[in-house]
Formats: structure tokens, sequence, C-alpha cells
């Protein structure tokens, strides 16, 4: 069986406000320029197997974005300075965090992705009155939603999807250019269906205005343990980049 | 200079596409803004994702940050939405490297493409914080320059640009750099008509506010220069040798999805087949090549350098590049890199070699073909000298659903000269005769017919034709889609022909439309090249306005005698060669290609002391256009490519 190679990678500062799509031609052609052999779909139009997991929303943030690449020929055998190589061929903003190749037994992202946490940040509200309609929704049975499919509109329920929901301590982080700002950290499920961080916050009230959103991490949940999709340790070649925040930002 | 990336990154959140303001492409250069650097920003008064690509400003853009001198930085025309959140938050137009406000360049120079960006040229003076009229500026203000096809008739927009480039920019560039780096370092009290009289001893330098136009009723009088430093004809800059400018060095790579996103590589400029209709092919003469030694360096690098999958070899007319067969195998072949990659050639001709190269060269990513035989009977492409006979299509055609392609494309054009309905069915029975080639090969395959309607343009021979009317063009579609209803696999597609009639306003306008132009901009006509912006009735009222006419404007003949609009201005053509081309077009006459054939004295080389540059001096395999050469279809033609391993 062909081998993969997952990679974490970040998504920070201007590179925020392109698309999934744009990301991963980002990452083809990258991916191209390093050698590394990628295996091509079968068909009509053959595409490198590139697989993204969960797509994040144009305009937010990550710290914890995945990709899985199926190979065609062996892993490189040092693939903590393969990692970091590509640092010279994305562009600022993606960095690559990690990287491991998968047991044959794993599934994809997209079937084992099963949650995402955020730092959100907001605009509009005090945090004592953030605090009160956190509360209220996280009471609330329900929390509809108006979400538009194919040319139709739905309401859905984003209640289920919300495992957290709470504010972080309101003396971090605040950017005193837009005061004032309150940061809520929250952790959405990805199914029945995701919920998109402004949808989240616009169930606050029309008043609260999403200023940032962060994706810190993404999770498997399997037999009620929670764990990253590359876990450390193992085949992982970890790869630091402490200074991707503050670089990009 | 501070950066505006604190206001502007607030309004990202709220508009479609915000991927188009962060700049952040590989290969850009982020300049340093120091004092004795002229400073300039080169604006694409289009949306990023069409203007992006534009390898004029590219090259542009690369000269100037080479030079110890000059910065340059790049600007598009936002989309009404960020326009909209732009203008309520206070935000002036902005550089996309640096994010600093336009009205800190010394200089705006903007790339005309096309005829209707001529609103959003005014709109994005404007939004810079500019007024809009030339004359409304101080010495203080940018100075404000244009170049690009259009600058061949830049009436139209006279009273708004200080000075506009005709022709190649590589050179000009330089030079009127070095004219406004010395004119700023005079300091303050320096006067703006001294910088606009030195520019315009510039060789290709057009400074309108130095001409006088005087008219005689509806018609130009005499077009005059009133001060000594303006040439009584301002001729265009030709640059001689394409090898000497290898640019882009370092194309852009775009962080988000653009139009022809992938690597472009000119092959070479000009072109000489003569087709009557075509603006680009008249004033871009002579024919200069690139070595193909050259093309393939600059494909290996930039392939390496971009991570690219694709090359596309730029040029008016591909398959003519006498080296086109090795350029083409050395890049399939894994010459110039050991990926995989497809090369496509833009500006397709109907013509055996480029269907069996399109075969090898296709195999990793096939969309669909395209063809542009113009014309729907031999009749009306003998009028139009585009010499593609009907063996010549369906040949191209046969090849290409033979070779796997389930849909080809036929681009033509509508409202020609001497147009008869016979020669506007004649494309849907092309079309139809298509679909049944194409059904030797497969159950259900589909031909689109492409229809616009045509715009004569300044320095061609049709710059005398009476342009048809939108409701005769409208009527001409009406038959079409009659005749192709209930037709299995033709597939009718036309350009809205209002759209057509407004841009050949534009396009021979003399200096009367500025107003125009300004009024329709006024009424808030923006991106008019877009479909959903277009409203034909804006130009209506505002030509109303002006006590001007579409009749007399765009759907007149113009006489023999008649002074045009831009007669001081020269692509290099003799007018005598022009008038004569135009008299044989009418008499159905053709003319060769004059790169393998006999001179006709169009003025192009012998007046500019030039020649064509071609490294062959017989005509490319295949193609029967002018060449004389009558080659059959197929593989038996004398091409040889290698096929990649894996290829299918």
């Amino acid at each position: 069986m062909a081998e993969r190679l997952r990679f974490r990678f970040t998504k920070l500062g201007k590179i925020r406000f392109t698309s999934q799509r744009d990301v991963a031609r980002m990452w083809e052609r990258a991916l191209r320029r390093s050698g590394l052999e990628i295996a091509l779909s079968q068909g009509f139009n053959p595409r490198p197997l590139l697989a993204f997991g969960l797509a994040l929303p144009t305009g937010a943030e990550s710290l914890a974005e995945y990709l899985d690449a199926t190979l065609s020929a062996v892993p490189p055998s040092d693939l903590a300075e393969f990692a970091g190589s590509l640092g010279a061929l994305l562009p600022e903003g993606l960095e690559v965090s990690a990287v491991g190749v998968l047991p044959d037994a794993a599934g994809s992202l997209q079937q084992e992705v099963t949650s995402c946490s955020w730092e959100l940040e907001v605009l509009g509200v005090t945090a004592s009155d953030l605090a009160t309609r956190v509360g209220r929704l996280l009471d609330a049975p329900s929390v509809s939603v108006r979400r538009e499919r194919k040319g139709r509109t739905f309401d859905d329920d984003l209640r289920p999807s919300v495992r957290s929901l709470g504010l972080i301590d309101p003396a971090r982080g605040a950017d005193p250019a837009r005061s004032p700002s309150c940061w809520l950290r929250a952790e959405t499920a990805t199914r029945p269906r995701g919920v998109r961080p402004r949808e989240l916050v616009e169930a606050l009230g029309t008043d609260v205005v999403l200023a940032r959103a962060r994706r810190t991490q993404q999770w498997i949940e399997h037999d009620g343990t929670r764990r990253e999709p590359l876990p450390v340790g193992g085949h992982v070649a970890a790869v630091t980049a402490p200074h991707a925040v503050e670089r990009a930002s | 200079m501070a950066t505006l990336w604190p206001s502007i990154e607030p309004l990202l959140d709220g508009v479609s596409k915000p991927a188009r303001y962060i700049g952040g492409e590989q290969g850009a250069t982020v300049p340093v803004h120091v004092p004795g650097k002229v400073g300039w920003l080169l604006v694409y008064p289009d949306t990023y994702e069409i203007g992006l690509p534009n390898q004029g400003l590219q090259i542009l853009c690369e000269l100037l940050n080479e030079r110890h001198d000059a910065l340059a930085e790049r600007s598009y025309a936002p989309w009404v939405d960020m326009e909209e959140a732009m203008r309520s938050a206070g935000v002036p137009l902005f550089s996309v490297e640096n994010h600093l406000p336009a009205r800190e360049f010394d200089i705006l120079a903007f790339n005309l493409s096309a005829e209707l960006v001529y609103t959003n040229v005014l709109n994005l003076i404007d939004l810079a914080g500019l007024a809009v009229r030339a004359d409304e500026r101080s010495a203080d203000d940018p100075l404000i320059l244009a170049g690009g096809h259009c600058a061949f008739n830049p009436e139209p927009l006279a009273d708004f640009i200080d000075a506009f480039v005709l022709g190649d920019g590589e050179e000009a560039v330089g030079e009127i750099n070095e004219v406004v780096r010395d004119w700023l370092a005079e300091g303050p009290g320096r006067s703006r008509p001294a910088l606009l009289e030195g520019l315009a001893a510039l060789e290709g330098v057009y400074v309108p506010s130095l001409y006088e136009v005087a008219y005689d009723g509806a018609r130009i009088a005499s077009v005059r220069p009133r001060s000594p430093a303006a040439p009584e004809l301002v001729v265009k800059r030709t640059i001689g040798d394409l090898a000497e400018w290898p640019y882009p060095k370092r194309q852009l790579v775009p962080l988000t999805e653009v139009v022809h996103d992938r690597l472009n590589v000119e092959v070479f400029r000009g072109c000489t087949r003569g087709c009557r209709f075509c603006q680009a092919g008249m004033i871009t003469r002579p024919v200069r090549e690139r070595p193909a030694a050259q093309v393939r360096s600059m494909i290996r690098s930039g392939l390496e350098r971009t991570g690219y999958d694709e090359v596309a070899l730029t040029s008016l007319s591909t398959a003519d590049f006498s080296s086109i067969e090795e350029t083409v195998g050395a890049v399939v072949g894994g010459e110039c890199g050991d990926r995989q990659v497809s090369v496509s050639l833009p500006s397709l001709r109907v013509d055996a070699f480029t269907v069996a190269t399109a075969t090898q060269i296709a195999h990793a990513r096939r969309t669909g073909l395209t063809f542009a035989p113009e014309g729907g009977t031999w009749r009306m492409r003998s009028v139009i000298n585009k010499l593609i006979t009907e063996e010549d299509l369906y040949g191209a055609v046969d090849a290409a659903f033979s070779n796997g392609w389930r849909r080809v494309k036929l681009y033509f054009l509508i409202g020609l000269p001497t147009e008869r309905d016979e020669d506007v069915l004649g494309i849907a029975e092309l079309a139809r005769r298509c679909v049944e080639v194409g059904r030797r090969h497969h159950r259900s395959p589909t031909v689109v017919a492409s229809v616009g309607g045509f715009v004569p343009k300044p320095h061609t021979p049709f710059q005398w034709f009476a342009q048809d009317t939108a409701p005769e063009l409208r009527r001409k579609i009406n038959l079409l889609k009659d005749a192709c209803r209930g037709v299995r696999g033709v597939s009718l597609r036309w350009h809205d022909p209002a759209a057509s009639v407004a841009e050949g306003l534009a396009s021979r306008g003399d200096r009367r439309m500025g107003a125009v132009i300004e009024r329709v901009w006024r009424a808030g006509g923006t991106f008019q090249e877009w479909s959903e912006c277009f409203e034909l009735g804006r130009w209506e009222e505002a030509l109303a306005a002006e006590g001007l006419s579409l009749e007399e404007l765009a759907h007149r003949e113009r006489a023999e005698d008649e002074i045009l609009p831009w007669e001081h201005l020269s692509a290099g053509l003799h007018k005598d060669f022009l008038w004569n081309d135009w008299q044989d077009a009418l008499a159905q006459v053709s003319v060769e290609d004059c790169r393998w054939t006999p001179c006709y004295d169009c003025g192009a080389c012998t007046d500019a002391g030039l020649e064509h540059v071609v490294a062959s001096t017989t005509p490319p395999a295949g193609g029967s256009q002018g060449t004389g050469q009558d080659l059959s279809v197929g593989d038996r033609v004398p091409v040889h490519l290698v096929t990649t391993s894996g290829a299918r």
C-alpha cells in the first residue's frame, strides 16, 4: 500500500484571506518543487492525491491545519529535514509544524476528525455581557441558525455541535487598537454538521462582531479518548516553529 | 510612509474574494522607499485576477525595481463591494506590496488592454484622491501615464492622462524614469509644463495636452502641436531584439486563483499573418522571435522557481514560432525539468501541426480545444484575410476528436465588412459539419460556436468601416439561433452586441469621448467589461448629453480623406498601406504572410530600420494561411514529438 505522510501546518497573517482551494494549490506547487513524489489520481484529469480534511473558512487563522499526501515512492529518510526544507517553498504564514508517516490503518482526516478548538476575538460587547450570553446559549436546548444549501434556506440547530464555549481570561491579548475586545474559546463538533465561527458568534447576538478566528487544534475522539491527528512520538518527526505566530501576525 | 494595512484588514472580512487585496505573491519585490528613487505605481484597471497575470505589467515592474533610481509597486481595481467599503472607511487606492496610498507615488501608470476599462481608469484616479482631469491636478500630484494596446488611440482619455507611451515599454520606461527623476530633483517650485515637455521629447511618448485639436463640424479639421517640444508625429517604440529582454525573470505566482494561472513564456512579439480585423497583429509588427535556447532556459528556470505544472508559450500565433517543434519536444521530453509538464498554446491556428502538437502536449489536462476560423464562409475569410480552408478546419477537428477530445470550441466574428446573411449562416453550417466529423469518433461530440460582434480598431485596414448596430448584430445572432435550433451537438454562445458597440465608441473615439466617459463613470458605470455591470443606456444618455451620437461615432463609414483621431500617432504602418489593404478586403483579395514572401511595404520594418527576427527562412510545418503551402493533416505532418513516459 502506498505510504501516506501527514503534515500539520499553520495559516497565519495576511494569508488567512486565501481560500481552502488556494491553500491546496500552494501546497501542490510547493510539493512539486520539493521533489516529493506524490501519487496521482486516476481518470481523465489526474491530480496529486492530497487531502486536507476539515475546511478552514476564508479569513480564519489556524495553528492546526492538516494535510495527507499519498506518495508514489518511499518517504524521505529524514522527515524533519524535509519538513524544514518546505519552509522556503511555502508562502509566508504557512509553516509546517509537524510531519509523520501514517499507519496503514489510519483513516482519512475527513472521517476521523470529530471536533476542533477555536479562539475567537469578538467586538461589540463587554466581558460580563458576553459571559451572560454564553451561559444562555449553553443552557438553551436548541439554537437555530439559518443556512443556505443548494440555493434553499434551512434552519439548522447548531447547539448539538457546540461542545464547549467560554471566555478566555479578559486580561489576555486584547488588541488595544480595536478596544474593547474579548476572547472566546470554543470546541465545536464536526458532526452532525460543523459550525462556522461566524455562525457561533452571531448566535450570541447580532451586535457581536467576530474580529478574528483562530483554529488552535483538531481532535480525533475514539472510545472516549481524544487525541490530535498527528500523535506526538512514534513515527512523528516534530518540527518546531516557535516563532511562527509572532512572525506572521 | 505608513502602510494602510491596519485600515484595510478589517474591511476584508466583509468582501468577496479578499485575497485580491493582500499581495504576497511569490516572486514579488517589496521595495523599500528611500529618497532619490522615483516611485511608480503600476495600475491594472480591472480586477486582480484579470490583471495579475498581465505580462507587460510584470515586465515593467521588474525592470523598474532593478534600477537604482526607481521602485515599483502594483495596484488593481477593487471590486465594487471593496470599493464601497474603502470609500466609506476613507481608504484610498493602495498598492498590494506595501499597502501604501496611491497618491504617495510619483507616477501612476495604467495598463490599457481594453477600451471598456476606461471608466475604471477614471474611478481609480478618483479613488486615489486625485482630480480626474489632468488640468485640475497640480505639480505635487503624481504624474499619470498610460500604455498598452489602447494607447494607439488615446484620444478618448486625453483629458485625464498626462502622457501615453506607444509600443514596447521596456526601453521607454527607463527614459521616462530619468526625466522624472531629474525633474523631482529640482525641488519645490518645479514646473509641471517643463516636465511634460521633457517627456514629449522622448521617442514614443505622447503628451496630449501639447496638441490642439480643431474641429470642422463633427469632423476633425486639424491636430497640431502647441509646443516645439511636441513632435508632429509620435512614432511607437519597438525593441529590436527580444533576446535582450528575458523578462519576466521572476513571474509572479499569486496566492489566489487568477486567469492564465501557469508559467507564461513569450516566444515572439509581433505577427504578420495580416488578419485585417486584428489590431494586435497590425500594431506590434515586425515579428521578433526569442531564440529557442533562451525560451528553453526561461521555461526551465520558471518551472523550477514557480512549481507550476503548465507552461504557455505566448505570442499572437504560437504555431508560427519557427522553433515550435523543438521547444514543445524539449518540454514534453523532459529537457526543461524532470517533472511532467503540460504545454498550452494560446491563440491556436487551425492547422494540422497545431493539433498534432496538442495531441502530444495535452496529456495531463484535457479541457477544451479552441480554434478561430473567425468567418463562416471562404468568401468572408478572404475579406478578413484569415485564410483557413474548410479542409483545414475539418482536418483539425477530426484530429482533435480522434485524439480524445469531446468538445471543440470555434470562435467567430459577425458584423464584418461586406458580410451577407449567407456568411453568418455559414457559421452554423461549419459547426454542424464539425459535429458530423466528431461523430466518426464519439457518440455525442460537442461543438461550441462562440460569436462576437466585430469592433473596428484604429491602425487596421478596417479602421474606416461602419460598425454594425446592436439591432443588426442581434438580428444576425437570431439567424444563427434559428439555424442551430434542434441541431444536436452544436451549442451557440454570443457576446452582448451592446457591449461591442460601446467598445467601438471608445475604440475609435476622439477627444469628445472624454466627457462621455466621465459622464458614464459619474453615473456609476464602472467595470463595463463585466456583463453584470454594463448598460448601454448609460452610454447613450452620456452621448446625448454631449450632443454626440452612436451613428456618427460608431456606425459611420469614414472617408479616405478624413483626418482620423489617431492620425498624429504612428504604429509604423503607412496610411496608404492600410487604405490599399482595405480596398483589397472589399475586393476579396487576400495577402500572404510577409515573413516568407516579399514585402508589402507596410512601413513597420523599413521606417524603423528593423527586420523580422526569425530563426528559420521557411515557414513552420502545417498551415495553409499565406504560406503558400498546402499541407495535409494528421500524422503525415512532418512533426516528431517525444511523448513523456506515462503520458496517455
